[in-house]
């Protein structure tokens, strides 16, 4: 299954700091990139939008990561009332510590050993980008949106999640104007681990629910 | 007692938040979710009503028959009110 | 791990989605409508951003923000600035 890891390093070798180089600056001009450029600067000049507000954006994208998600996560793994609130209402719980999410309408689901939750949008690419950042190239595909509501557990087992029969599958289709975000439950032998290192516990795909959170 | 129903089978041209996949299928209501202005006049510009809006669960068994890997799976999507039909 | 960094071009896409629709020129339903009526193959023939920023391009067409001879007049100006996008980027 579509993992978005491709082998950028096999096709153009990686820069001094570890990276693969970025081709896009410096390779031939695309038809679309001309239509960005254009589309920019005609609204710039119709003074509808100010390129201080554009990178303004690009920087606010640019600071969400699936890092603001697993320090809410932990949060909720370490503090019932602040849990409570999370399942009653996950944009005011991102909200309240301090994670500017704009506004998105959020509803967390939460995993136990009776249910596992498992995020997608079928119509197109919805996703609670405003506190994990853009999604994964693997959650826009075709493939994955069409078949997370046909056969999950096939798709899960491709994302190396395999679960027993007796666990209930709910899948969530993010089809109008709610984002979702999987509540993962705390590994065992975590009870001494403080908020920060079970954060680093919670991946992205912990949130989607396509992985689970990772076991120190 | 949960709410029974059915995702009406229309197939209008032209842009619709109801997955085919979900048309004619049969759940029930998880929990409302509020008004929302209607996708189906935004997506053409237009003033949109506010209509509301509902999360429907259904059984992975009504949505894909015997090819279900597991029939008491379920699936929830966001339905608005005018797709519902009360059962 | 968590996937590649976008191109600066596709980062602008993006930016100008969210701006214009915090702006109120158009919607996201208005997008998607777009996105749709381009057809299934154009999910095949072009990647992410490229189906975005033609959505958001007829968004503003059809919400009156500048005309297509604008923008194809535009376009062309851009092709002649050079032959990357590094050199094509800002006017």
């Amino acid at each position: 299954m579509p993992h978005d890891h491709p082998d950028h390093a096999h096709d153009h070798g990686l820069s001094p700091s570890g990276h693969p180089y970025r081709a896009d600056n410096d390779g031939p001009l695309t038809y679309w990139q001309r239509m960005e450029i254009a589309v920019r600067e005609l609204l710039i000049e119709k003074a509808k939008i100010t390129p201080a507000e554009i990178t303004a954006q690009i920087e606010a994208m640019d600071a969400r990561s699936p890092a603001n998600g697993a320090a809410v996560v932990a949060r909720a793994w370490c503090d019932p009332a602040f849990k409570a609130r999370f399942l009653a209402d996950a944009g005011a719980a991102s909200r309240e510590m301090g994670f500017d999410i704009g506004p998105l309408n959020l509803i967390a689901v939460e995993n136990t050993e009776a249910v596992h939750n498992l995020i997608v949008c079928t119509l197109c690419s919805c996703y609670p980008r405003n506190l994990l950042g853009l999604p994964p190239d693997w959650y826009k595909t075709r493939q994955y949106r069409s078949r997370a509501v046909r056969e999950p557990r096939a798709v899960l087992r491709e994302f190396g999640v395999d679960l027993p029969d007796s666990t209930r599958i709910r899948v969530h289709d993010s089809t109008a104007d709610m984002r979702y975000i999987v509540l993962p439950a705390r590994p065992a032998g975590t009870d001494k681990m403080t908020e920060a290192e079970l954060a680093s516990l919670v991946s992205r795909d912990a949130m989607i629910g396509t992985g689970l959170a990772r076991t120190p | 007692m949960a709410e029974r129903v059915r995702v009406r089978a229309m197939m209008p041209p032209g842009h619709v938040r109801a997955p085919s996949y979900l048309r004619g299928k049969e759940g029930v209501i998880e929990r409302p979710l509020g008004a929302f202005h209607n996708p189906e006049q935004l997506a053409y510009g237009l003033p949109a009503e506010k209509k509301p809006l509902y999360r429907v669960r259904f059984r992975m068994d009504e949505l894909w028959g015997k090819a279900a890997e597991n029939p008491g799976d379920t699936l929830d999507a966001e339905l608005y009110d005018h797709w519902l039909e009360r059962l | 791990m968590d996937g590649h960094d976008f191109a600066l071009w596709e980062k602008r896409v993006d930016a100008l989605m969210v701006l214009c629709g915090a702006k109120g020129f158009f919607t996201v339903d208005g997008l998607r409508r777009a996105l749709e009526d381009m057809g299934e193959d154009a999910f095949e023939k072009h990647s992410y951003y490229e189906r975005w920023i033609a959505a958001v391009n007829q968004n503003l067409i059809e919400g009156g923000v500048y005309s297509l001879e604008e923008l194809g007049t535009r376009m062309e100006e851009i092709a002649a600035r050079g032959p990357t996008y590094g050199e094509a980027q800002n006017g």
